[in-house]
């Protein structure tokens, strides 16, 4: 046994070494200068020097250097490769149908007759889907799929989506000329952040991210050369927004770039996190007293478990704090196919409202959407029907729904599974995954371990998560990735795995962090329970 | 809630019975900034009146707090987004839009219904989709299919093997950002059978959304430097106006080259180095796009000139970007479909281990037009390993291409074989969609050369036409006057006296001096026919009118 562990122990070193220079590659930032490797006869056009130095200063950690690793290792054990686990699983990405979870039927009928409408014929085709159906094509050119959309969506798509958020909203009005569709979240948030990123030096954009962030957000700053604005969630209370430090970021970075965007994402990802209705006002509020643009990130608006929870979009709490607000203060929110109980990524379905926008800079945003002519025309159809399910009377309603409720239930479950596991791990604390569909845990590491990374360059809880790949197989995702107070340590986890896998999957974390633990404690005998206290401490500290 | 509340209106509803503001707006300078101002509730409720009661308002608050402006306004957005400019789907679309608008809304026009030639969207102009690759997709999107014993075997099979390449054998999951690793392999072999066995690497593909957006992505790779040393890109003129939209919005520097319209739109060796020379004063050429079969010329490049293009990127030292969505479409005889990689492959080691190329194709073009898909690829071919470790970082933040379009290209490189049972049906539609788009090329050609005032090259390949129209000067000199492009202005007439939209020449860019319109040749031969008729009819019109 004894033995075994020696060798598993030397495997790891040596499969770690060997793709520490894959690592580097990812976290170079300095341009390396090619003298004519061999078999090339002459200097490339396009090199590390001469790479456009904004894409070299993107990073994006949920498909970074442990993705690539995770997959190395999948392909090594389909080869038939001896390792330690039989399986990578996948927590990294919010990836549901990779992790099992169905598609709705009703979803994929309607699909299914969109690309081939012979099937409307078809006798075991439900009424409402073929209804649905039928009006999506006669809304494309030539009644089909295959044809571009108009930039903004197809048009009977995007009145669909606005009677979806008034009814959503409890009446609050929604102009289906404030609706674009897009693909997927994504692509709408970089868009609006491409538009208003301007100036130079002191006068450039700055655009407020909550830290942890989804680096989706860093990654299109960064591309884009604006400032980021960093503002930290508050740990000890559930990572909640405080405006004391919403206000701390904003004057402190005010005086080197003009802060012009608060991005918020509720349900918080990776932290989990929904926001009260008084959190959102008093957001809105210190928005509106200094005019930022406000974009608010609520793919997940499906996504809520905790009982004592729920989602309130911004624009409904920003109409309810009355006319001055709502008529001035500019937003644009997100929506996609991708979360919420449907789980369709593939699809790149999407779509944001904008309120109170320029009317100007409205025509720009049209004018640039329109060089990329449309979104995925699919995707579109997807997130028609999430906008406009079957109805009480309709015949695809009580499979709808009991589909529905069936993935959000077993969510909810998950989500306490985890946070309820992780918690009984000495050296991890987890605070309630109130919302979305991640766990991010604080995790003790200890001083050795951190040396040990730092001697390697890498971030310690790179370190940590790439040990637990190797060992166990689970892909995570480091805190750094998504940035975290300095001095903590977090991995992202996703809760997508089903429950049998997730149970599984938290019994191996909770052993990997115990042996992590003794192999780097330095000779104490309680070495877990120590941890256990450092970490208190740790978190405890104001960083 | 409140009834009252209920009663607000949105600022969109207060636009548009607030028409005047925009214009007031673009009279603009610092005074726009007040103006943009707010649409406070007062003033929601007044509506037409808000702008009179505004002023006073205003003037009140310049005491004290300062007014409220918009944090995005024209003139705080991105200068670089501004400068973009993109005419296939510019203000004459919008006023093609609107006219159908009003048609439907039963207002009087010469004509019954607006022809939209502007862009090449094949499925709105009525081809029909290949059967084959719809019962795929179909299947990928509904499993429960593959037990229906109406789909042939062959649809099935694909439907399977697309599925088990896709996470939880779903096309809802994301694929890796490179795209789906069996759909690269499939790209693979097609780009290996269509070269004549020159290998290809499936870690070279990238599967991608749409073209497009292949391009935008290798010009961001691209784009460094400030001032003499930023990124120059060579960009052909004409061109489709993605690549000057993108280049807008990179700030890079665009570097025109002018086709020899004289000679059937071909590239000219000692224009590209004219182009080039005058470019490095100013700024430093790094890449060579080419568009082959040409958008919006509709010209085949021999494969001589390929030889030579490549080898003056070779000289020259540029990246080479070869835009080749429309390698199915070549119609004239004696044109063939060259692909940059297999001529230059032809050309020996010194070059195929050198240049550095991306190549470009789609989903949406060729016999297929399935443009909503927004499927694509691109191969990239000598790319330092670093960089190429940086694109697939750049496209992780997006994700994935749309997993749809993916299965579609899929479907485009490994067609039903001889043998199976869709064959036969998959080459009579593909053959049928083809032969009609060589029909109307022709067709196109013919009847525009009997215009007198109008010039038209022959159409090869691709899918447009661009012809050359005299414009008589009393018209060019009006359209000046109303701060036209004098294209622009004839192209505004035509769709308002004949409905049929078309884009005006100086969007895709000309020579200075001359005129031209691009029109798609995908409506149905007979609708074709009457709107070539119609065009000749209001050119000679026009003529007439302004001589």
């Amino acid at each position: 046994m004894a033995l075994s562990k020696h060798k598993e122990a030397s495997f790891f070193r040596d499969s770690f070494f060997n793709h520490l220079p894959r690592l580097k590659r990812f976290s170079t930032a300095e341009a390396s200068v090619r003298t004519g490797a061999p078999g090339s006869p002459r200097e490339r056009c396009l090199t590390m020097a001469t790479v456009n130095p904004h894409v070299k200063a993107v990073e994006y950690a949920v498909r970074g250097p442990i993705v690539t690793r995770a997959g190395d290792l999948e392909r090594a054990l389909r080869q038939g490769q001896n390792q330690s686990f039989t399986e990578v699983i996948k927590a990294n990405i919010g990836d549901a149908h990779a992790m099992g979870q169905q598609p709705i039927t009703f979803l994929r009928q309607v699909v299914a007759l969109c690309c081939f409408p012979e099937l409307l014929e078809s006798p075991s085709f439900p009424d409402d889907a073929k209804q649905r159906a039928q009006r999506i094509l006669q809304d494309c050119g030539g009644q089909s799929l295959g044809s571009y959309s108009a930039s903004q969506g197809v048009e009977c798509i995007r009145r669909d989506i606005a009677d979806y958020i008034t009814h959503r909203d409890q009446g609050v009005p929604s102009d289906w000329n404030n609706i674009y569709l897009t693909t997927g979240a994504s692509d709408g948030i970089m868009s609006i952040l491409k538009l208003i990123v301007s100036g130079q030096g002191s006068s450039r954009t700055g655009v407020m991210i909550p830290i942890p962030q989804y680096p989706l957000y860093s990654a299109a700053i960064s591309e884009l050369e604006a400032v980021h604005i960093n503002y930290y969630l508050d740990e000890d209370h559930c990572w909640a927004l405080d405006i004391e430090e919403l206000q701390r970021a904003y004057l402190t970075a005010k005086q080197q770039c003009q802060p012009r965007v608060l991005c918020i994402i509720n349900p918080g990802n990776p932290t989990g996190q929904v926001q009260s209705k008084k959190c959102i006002e008093e957001v809105l509020h210190f928005a509106f007293e200094e005019n930022l643009f406000v974009m608010a990130d609520e793919v997940y608006q499906d996504n809520v478990y905790a009982l004592d929870c729920r989602f309130h979009s911004f624009k409904k709490v920003l109409y309810e704090m009355g006319p001055e607000y709502f008529n001035n203060v500019e937003l644009a929110s997100f929506h996609s196919t991708s979360k919420g109980y449907t789980g369709e990524c593939g699809f790149r379905g999407g779509y944001m409202e904008v309120l109170n926008m320029d009317p100007q800079v409205e025509a720009q945003l049209v004018k640039l959407l329109s060089v990329r002519l449309c979104p995925p025309v699919p995707g579109q159809a997807a997130m028609d029907v999430i906008v406009n399910p079957p109805k009480v009377h309709e015949p695809s309603y009580a499979q709808f729904t009991k589909e529905k409720n069936s993935v959000l239930d077993v969510l909810a479950h998950k989500a306490m599974l985890t946070e309820r596991i992780l918690n009984s791990v000495p050296g991890i604390k987890c605070n309630p995954v109130q919302g979305a569909m991640y766990a991010f845990p604080q995790i003790f590491i200890p001083p050795r371990a951190i040396q040990e990374a730092q001697s390697r360059s890498l971030a310690p809880d790179m370190l940590y998560c790439l040990k637990l790949l190797e060992e166990t197989g689970i892909c995570v995702v480091p805190g750094s990735g998504f940035g975290q107070r300095e001095g903590t340590f977090h991995f992202r986890m996703t809760i997508l795995p089903s429950p049998e896998k997730l149970e599984v999957l938290l019994g191996q974390l909770k052993e990997f962090h115990l042996r992590f633990l003794e192999e780097y404690s330095q000779q104490e005998p309680q070495i877990p329970r120590t941890a256990h206290d450092q970490h208190r401490e740790t978190s405890e500290q104001p960083a | 809630m409140s009834a009252t509340r209920m009663q607000w209106l949105s600022p969109r509803n207060l636009r548009l019975l607030n028409p005047g503001r925009n214009e007031s707006l673009r009279r603009g300078g610092s005074g726009c900034r007040s103006l943009t101002l707010p649409l406070s509730p007062g003033r929601a409720l007044s509506g037409p009146s808000a702008t009179r009661r505004g002023l006073p308002k205003e003037k009140m608050t310049e005491n004290r707090a300062p007014p409220r402006a918009k944090v995005l306004t024209i003139d705080t957005m991105n200068p670089t987004v501004r400068k973009v400019e993109y005419a296939v789907r510019g203000p004459i679309v919008q006023r093609a839009l609107e006219l159908e608008r009003e048609l439907s809304e039963g207002m009087k026009k010469p004509f019954v219904e607006v022809i939209k030639a502007n862009i090449g969207d094949a499925h709105a102009m009525g081809q029909q989709p290949i059967t084959f690759f719809r019962q795929v997709l179909a299947l990928c999107s509904y499993p429960e299919l593959l037990n229906d014993s109406t789909f042939p075997e062959d649809a099935k099979s694909r439907a399977r093997r697309i599925l088990q390449s896709c996470g939880g054998n779903s096309m809802g999951s994301y694929s890796a950002s490179q795209g789906i690793d069996a759909v690269r392999q499939d790209v693979a072999r097609y780009i290996e059978r269509r070269d004549g066995g020159v290998p290809c690497d499936p870690d070279n593909v990238y599967l991608t959304t749409g073209a497009s957006d292949g391009i935008v992505t290798m010009l961001k790779l691209l784009v460094c430097g400030e001032g003499a040393t930023r990124t120059g890109v060579m960009i052909s003129i004409p061109q489709y106006p993605l690549y000057s939209a993108a280049l807008a919005e990179l700030a890079a520097v665009q570097v025109n080259y002018y086709l020899n319209e004289e000679k059937c739109w071909s590239m000219d060796l000692g224009e590209l180095q004219r182009s080039l020379e005058e470019a490095r004063r100013h700024c430093n050429p790094r890449a060579l796009c080419v568009i082959n079969p040409g958008n919006p010329t509709g010209q085949v490049q021999s494969r001589q000139c390929i030889e030579d293009v490549i080898r003056f990127a070779a000289k020259e030292r540029l990246f080479l970007m070869a835009d080749e969505v429309y390698q199915d479409n070549v119609y004239a005889d004696g044109c063939q479909f060259h692909s940059f990689k297999k001529v230059l492959f032809d050309m020996g080691p010194e070059y195929s281990d050198a240049v550095e190329l991306a190549s470009f194709h789609s989903t949406s073009k060729c016999y297929m037009g399935e443009c909503g898909f927004r499927g694509g690829y691109m191969e990239i071919i000598n790319m330092d390993e670093e960089v190429k470790a940086q694109l697939t970082k750049l496209v992780s933040v997006r994700l994935c291409p749309p997993v749809p379009g993916q299965a579609l290209m899929d479907l485009v490189v490994n067609p039903p074989q001889p043998g199976e049972p869709s064959h036969d049906k998959f080459i009579k539609e593909r053959t049928a969609t083809l032969s009609a788009l060589a029909e109307k090329a022709e067709l196109t050609e013919q009847v525009l050369n009997t215009v007198p005032g109008i010039s038209c090259n022959p159409v090869q390949g691709a899918m447009y036409s661009f012809p050359r129209i005299t414009i008589p000067e009393k018209a060019v000199k009006e359209a000046t006057d109303k701060g036209q492009q004098p294209d622009m202005f004839y192209c505004m007439k035509l769709l308002e006296e004949t409905g049929i939209c078309l884009v005006p020449g100086s969007g895709f860019g000309q020579r200075e001096g001359t005129h031209h319109f691009r029109m798609t040749i995908l409506p149905p031969k007979d609708k074709l026919t009457i709107l070539l008729n119609k065009v000749k009819e209001f050119h000679q019109r026009f003529t007439q009118q302004y001589s």
